[in-house]
């Protein structure tokens, strides 16, 4: 009985969305590795807040330390390198990402297609809910020798936006930011290159949006934790913004669409999911060094995520923000401050709430990551919270983005399990 | 006991007032204070920054809270956090809803790391009826950007204020709170001055307690304390003994229990310098006198600002900054005391601990939360390091 | 009658019971867990289904005009010579074992002497045990590798010399008695029965007839069990397919509900970890919290503080209880413990000061666990092996009055079998619900 949810006949096979997206990152990671040798210039930089239409509008690379991570603690490797990082000195107790990253520079930094990730000339700090990120790239910074720039987002510690920080943050860009990136580049800012770009997100956001809201459905087709792992991929890293991305999303959308109409369930790595049997919205982030395990532990007990605040974490588009060629500085602020990270609690509950009525989920589940405290510290009062507002069950379970040290199969199970089982008598009212 | 007292205070008095003041967690002065005149308000504020003129001008006491070092213990606060989570909100979040913080009327958390970020947002769920602000500190400090930007955020800040105490703030009443600031800076700079010159005059354990006590009291008050402590203490007869002189850091935030500080002197390590309780430290020189006070803060933050963990370092390298300070204070080693899972603290570590390295000044390390209970390794430990010193001096540079 | 079973697969013991139609208990088992689940399984449920059908054959005795004292009397003689029979069985097995591991060594000098010293330590613990099984009470909470172990131990010491050195004996026994241990009883319950029987008669011939008659109406009846649940710590290594394993929160909740129905909130700490949960009017769980990867607050953290005093678990408690001011111990952190104590102890805090302190943090860890899942509302149970140990659960007391008033506070004597009654009533509910239409 294992594997209920699973349909047996069903062959796995890959989605044309899915090849597209494995083509894009190898071209991507192939460009990353000659940018040098091909006169071009590494710029590396962070998901939350990343602007990869102004690095691509001055023809720059973006690098993500933080996808160089997660692949590390996919591959198996992040244990390694998060030993060599404990090495010179950095703490047991602090993020997995930043050590992980340190590690895999002091060890050559090879890529995960085995190509070597060349140096920064940039670090460009954009500096977007996570301290963290800050000493990760001033630690970086001493290490490299490298230039830094700063974009300083300013928190939503009202829960709004107000003049005074989106003033700062397009004078951050307009005075400061893109004088030094011409200098840096030698190229002239071109603004109307970048409103075409913009243009083009705005397209692929709106195909993003309708595939995160497919799982209104039921059954859900998509995933929207484990499975919108591969469908934020490209838009929240180095292809926003480009006609890859834009085509990308159409042919996602239209096959997402297509399983709607056949009222198929999400796919997963041992293909299609044949029975629902719990729809949860998950709040958390990733473990990168368990991901499939972990997931089946899901699929195994037909358990799929209908929405999770870890898709939001490089842009919030779901309601209603979309970037804006007619503002191209104005839509760059408005979009870093409306990452998932840079909200602040009493939106965050909200938000989710909201999520758990309109995706009519079953059940919340919080995965806590040891690392990342702007997502972890206060999950508990915010569990709390949507319990008392919902009155629909809360889990919990702990673990990390890529320490394996802090992963326990067994205790997640047991929570997980329980939880399940909880919803279970919670929603047939009988004790069995 | 008074909260105001005209009388000089023996040496033993003051550091005893000082000790009443710290075990104070339930805040009994702050309710003095405000029970003393209608209307008065006054506001807790997380480390490590908060304009505190600005405040105070507006009738509002700003109350630093520091955590419950070991004088708490944690059921309810813990309830909140997980394991890998600092100490210092868990045993904020006890104490507020253990009714200590009633005295209260708001709560600012000033971006230090995201755990304090995020107990602002704790604060509005738990709390919606009292005043909570973050405080998002410029890290860009070009005048016209960051410096034009913090001006409307003390502008804002300073209009949640006045609503809280219902009095407008004069320019005339601003001027005269940074020049009491002023000048509690100017006597925490000879308190630190003094025991870097003669640290056996000054014990760490009693330069601490009264920057604390500057967390609670007015700071007119304050003032009159350290004035009487820098009276008192260069007749105290204190013997000097052979210990060696560090640089303390990482110990800005959550506090290390009295008894670790106490444990580094015995173990033979002079203090001759920290960034305990940096509120009163943080600005580096006195804000200018002139007219447009706010604007004055602002250049005062933009320009005269400590290096620190939670500020971006700009241009000047921080482990820079850390080797000229100890040069200045004649440091003979550094000691990395920082809390268990305190991020900015600990992620800053290996870039100083290199640059030592590569200087050639010794340094050690250990974490602590506060409420540890037990200082036998870091005893043996800080005995060893000092011992070291002792014998053959700074370490030869090793690494390149 | 249809009967369920229960398995509760811990990680230091293994507990099966088994319900009747009525949900009433009839049988109990408890072994400890090794490194075979499966075997772990066999036993708890072999005991349990021992343990069953002496209940049946106690009701058969009910019939007899024998009086209360009596009754009781011949019943526990019975009980205690089958359990005789079961042991006397597996030390000859073990001796086989035994025998086969000598000659498996290939030291042919060690050959004759080892055989001998065999015969010597085995016949004492033969003789041994028809002496201490005759005794009124036997304590069952001793299992076969400790009774057997310790005599073994003490003769091998006495038995060897340079002839035959006493790590070849040791090495001998260690190997034995892990495949020992790995087996079931192997004797059947109906000639163990009859042979008990036997050997009761010889020493009350009085009681012949109704041995014969009380005895006669349980053999060959075996029990038919016809629903069985799994939970635990082990249920994923449980012989049992997927509907049949329940998740221990849940079946906890479920079995403190069936021991004290008004019960919301149950605090379990085990020896590797501590739930908080919380449950309805119906045993159904509405929230629960575990520790997470620190250990601080489970038993193991009361494990590393008695080795560090090299003084068993079980004396923690009782030495705990004779302080007169516990001392503030705020660091619970495992690692620390062993540093914690030894600080304290240099400066002059008494064991059991200290001891009182440690208490009281650990039951601080569960406090917030318990704040975490909800709270204290209303009545409240303990379980696990910590709520055994008085100092703990008058440190638990002392903090829930402070925390949230007066609670009724609940420990069932049979709490050790909580999650496995839980188990077995989810058994019994799913086979009712099938017979259902």
């Amino acid at each position: 009985m294992a594997q209920a949810g699973i349909s047996q006949q069903a062959s796995v096979q890959k989605d044309d969305s899915m090849l597209r997206q494995k083509n894009m990152l190898s071209d991507y990671y192939r460009r990353v590795a000659s940018a040098h040798e091909e006169g071009k210039k590494i710029v590396y930089t962070y998901v939350p807040g990343n602007l990869a239409e102004l690095f691509l509008s001055f023809d720059l690379v973006p690098v993500y330390p933080e996808i160089n991570s997660l692949q590390s603690g996919m591959r198996k490797k992040s244990a390694r390198y998060i030993q060599a990082a404990e090495k010179i000195g950095h703490s047991e107790d602090v993020c997995s990402y930043v050590k992980s990253d340190i590690g895999m520079m002091l060890e050559g930094n090879i890529g995960p297609t085995g190509e070597r990730i060349p140096e920064p000339d940039l670090l460009f700090l954009s500096y977007t809910g996570c301290f963290t990120f800050l000493k990760w790239f001033e630690n970086l910074a001493q290490h490299y020798r490298a230039q830094m720039i700063l974009l300083q987002t300013p928190y939503q510690g009202d829960g709004k936006i107000t003049e005074n920080m989106k003033r700062y943050m397009v004078r951050q860009l307009r005075e400061e930011i893109i004088p030094q990136l011409e200098s840096f580049s030698g190229k002239k800012f071109d603004e109307d290159r970048l409103r075409e770009m913009l243009a083009r997100s705005a397209r692929a956001e709106e195909d993003l949006v309708a595939v995160l809201q497919s799982a209104r459905h039921r059954p859900s087709p998509i995933d929207a934790y484990f499975g919108a792992v591969y469908y934020i991929a490209p838009i929240f890293t180095a292809f926003r913004g480009t006609q890859e991305c834009v085509d990308y999303y159409a042919s996602l959308r239209a096959e997402v669409e297509e399983r709607v109409a056949l009222g198929l369930g999400p796919v997963t790595p041992e293909g299609p999911l044949s029975q629902e049997r719990y729809r949860l919205v998950i709040e958390g982030t990733q473990c990168w060094t368990h991901f499939r395990e972990f997931w089946k532990m899901f699929y195994d007990e037909g358990a799929v995520a209908v929405a999770s605040s870890y898709s939001k974490v490089g842009g919030l588009y779901d309601t209603g923000f979309r970037h804006d060629p007619n503002d191209p500085l104005g839509t760059l602020a408005q979009y870093c401050m409306g990452c998932y990270t840079n909200l602040n609690l009493p939106t965050r509950v909200e938000l989710l709430e909201q999520y758990i009525r309109e995706y009519q989920a079953d059940g919340f589940l919080v995965n806590s990551i040891k690392s990342c405290n702007s997502f972890s510290a206060g999950q508990l009062l915010m569990l709390r919270e949507l319990e008392k507002r919902t009155g629909k069950p809360g889990g919990f379970i702990e673990s990390d983005l890529v320490d394996p040290r802090y992963f326990s199969a067994a205790n997640i199970k047991t929570r997980l399990e329980s939880y399940l089982q909880m919803i279970d008598q919670k929603r047939s009212g009988k004790v069995q | 006991m008074s909260t105001s007292s005209n009388r000089s205070r023996t040496l033993e008095e003051v550091v005893q007032y000082c000790e009443s003041l710290y075990e104070d967690t339930k805040l009994q002065c702050v309710q003095r204070w405000k029970a003393a005149e209608a209307g008065r308000r006054a506001i807790g504020f997380m480390p490590v920054y908060v304009p505190r003129e600005l405040i105070y001008a507006a009738g509002v006491l700003p109350v630093g809270l520091m955590g419950g070092s070991d004088r708490v213990e944690i059921i309810k606060g813990d309830a909140y956090y997980q394991s890998y989570i600092c100490h210092i909100p868990r045993s904020t979040i006890e104490m507020a809803l253990s009714h200590y913080l009633d005295d209260l009327d708001g709560l600012l958390c000033p971006s230090i790391c995201d755990v304090i970020r995020n107990l602002s947002g704790m604060w509005k769920l738990l709390f919606p009826d009292r005043l909570c602000r973050y405080l998002d500190f410029p890290q860009n400090f070009t005048p016209e950007v960051g410096g034009a930007y913090y001006r409307r955020e003390l502008e804002e800040l300073l209009a949640d204020l006045e609503r809280l105490s219902g009095r407008k703030v004069s320019e005339g009443e601003l001027n005269r709170c940074i020049e009491l600031y002023n000048h509690n800076r100017e006597l925490v700079e000879q308190l630190y001055d003094l025991r870097a010159k003669q640290p056996w005059l000054v014990p760490t354990i009693e330069s601490y307690l009264l920057l604390r006590a500057g967390n609670l009291l007015p700071v007119e008050e304050h003032n009159e304390l350290l004035e009487n402590y820098l009276r008192e203490v260069p007749g105290s007869h204190r013997r000097q003994m052979d210990n060696i002189r560090v640089f303390l850091i990482g110990s800005f935030c959550e506090q290390p229990p009295l008894g670790l500080i106490r444990t580094l002197e015995k173990a033979g390590c002079y203090i001759v310098d920290d960034d305990f309780v940096l509120t009163s430290r943080w600005l580096t020189r006195p804000v200018e006198p002139g007219p447009d006070p706010l604007g004055r803060l602002c250049k005062a933050y933009l320009e005269t600002s400590t290096f620190h963990s939670s500020k971006y370092e700009g241009p000047q390298p921080k482990p820079k900054l850390l080797l000229e300070q100890i040069a200045r204070r004649r440091a003979d080693g550094v000691v990395f005391c920082a809390p268990s899972f305190c991020d900015p603290a600990l992620l800053d570590q290996p870039m100083y601990m290199r640059a030592l390295d590569e200087a050639g000044i010794a340094h050690t390390s250990f974490k602590y939360a506060e409420n540890t209970g037990q200082f036998q390794n870091i005893r043996e430990q800080v005995g060893t390091f000092s011992d070291s010193i002792k014998l053959w001096g700074a370490p030869s540079p090793v690494r390149t | 009658m249809a009967y369920s079973l229960g398995i509760d697969l811990g990680s230091t013991t293994s507990k099966a019971v088994i319900l009747d139609e009525d949900e009433k208990i009839v049988g109990r088992g408890l072994t400890n867990t090794r490194s075979n689940y499966e075997v772990a399984t066999a036993l708890a449920q072999e005991e349990a289904v021992i343990n069953a059908r002496f209940h049946f054959l106690d009701r058969e005795l009910e019939k007899s005009d024998l009086n209360g004292a009596a009754r009781e009397d011949l019943f526990q003689r019975l009980e205690n010579n089958f359990r005789l029979e079961q042991h006397l069985y597996r030390v000859d097995r073990l001796q086989e074992t035994c025998l086969e591991a000598v000659e498996k060594a290939g030291a042919d000098a060690l050959r004759e002497p080892a055989r001998r010293a065999l015969d010597a330590i085995f016949d004492e613990c033969r003789r041994e045990a028809i002496e201490s099984f005759s005794l009124q009470r036997v304590d069952r909470s001793r299992f076969f590798r400790d009774i057997v172990g310790s005599h073994y131990m003490a003769l091998a010491e006495n038995l060897s010399g340079e002839a035959l050195p006493y790590d070849f004996l040791m090495s001998i026994y260690d190997r034995s008695i892990l495949k020992e241990e790995n087996r079931s009883i192997g004797l059947a319950f109906d000639e163990a029965l009859k042979a008990a029987r036997r050997r009761t008669s010889e020493g009350l011939p009085h009681h012949r007839a109704l041995l014969e008659t009380v005895t006669d109406a349980i053999l060959d009846r075996p029990l038919h069990l016809s629903s069985c649940v799994g939970t635990g710590y082990g249920r994923q290594r449980l012989p049992f397919p997927k509907e049949h394993i329940r998740s221990e929160i849940l079946c906890h909740g479920l079995g403190a509900h069936y021991f004290f129905p008004a019960t919301r909130t149950v605090l379990d700490i085990g020896g590797q970890d501590t739930k908080a949960i919380q449950i309805d009017e119906r045993g159904v769980v509405t929230s629960f919290q575990m520790n997470d990867r620190c250990a601080a607050g489970c038993g193991r953290y009361l494990g590393y503080i008695a080795d560090e005093l090299n003084i068993g678990l079980h004396e923690l408690g009782p030495l705990a209880m004779k302080s007169k001011r516990s001392v503030r111990i705020t660091s619970t952190c495992t690692v620390f413990a062993g540093a914690e104590l030894r600080d304290r102890l240099s400066l002059g805090d008494s064991r059991e000061d200290i001891l009182a302190g440690l208490h009281r943090a650990i039951t601080l860890r569960a406090m917030s666990l318990l704040a975490r899942s909800g709270g204290i509302e209303n009545e409240f149970t303990f379980t696990g092996g910590v709520a055994k140990n008085a100092a703990a659960v008058k440190a638990l007391r002392q903090l829930v009055q402070e925390n949230y008033g007066e609670r009724k506070l609940n420990i069932h004597p049979d709490s050790i079998y909580t999650g496995a009654v839980g188990a077995a009533l989810y058994a019994r509910r799913a086979q009712s619900s099938k017979l259902e239409p």
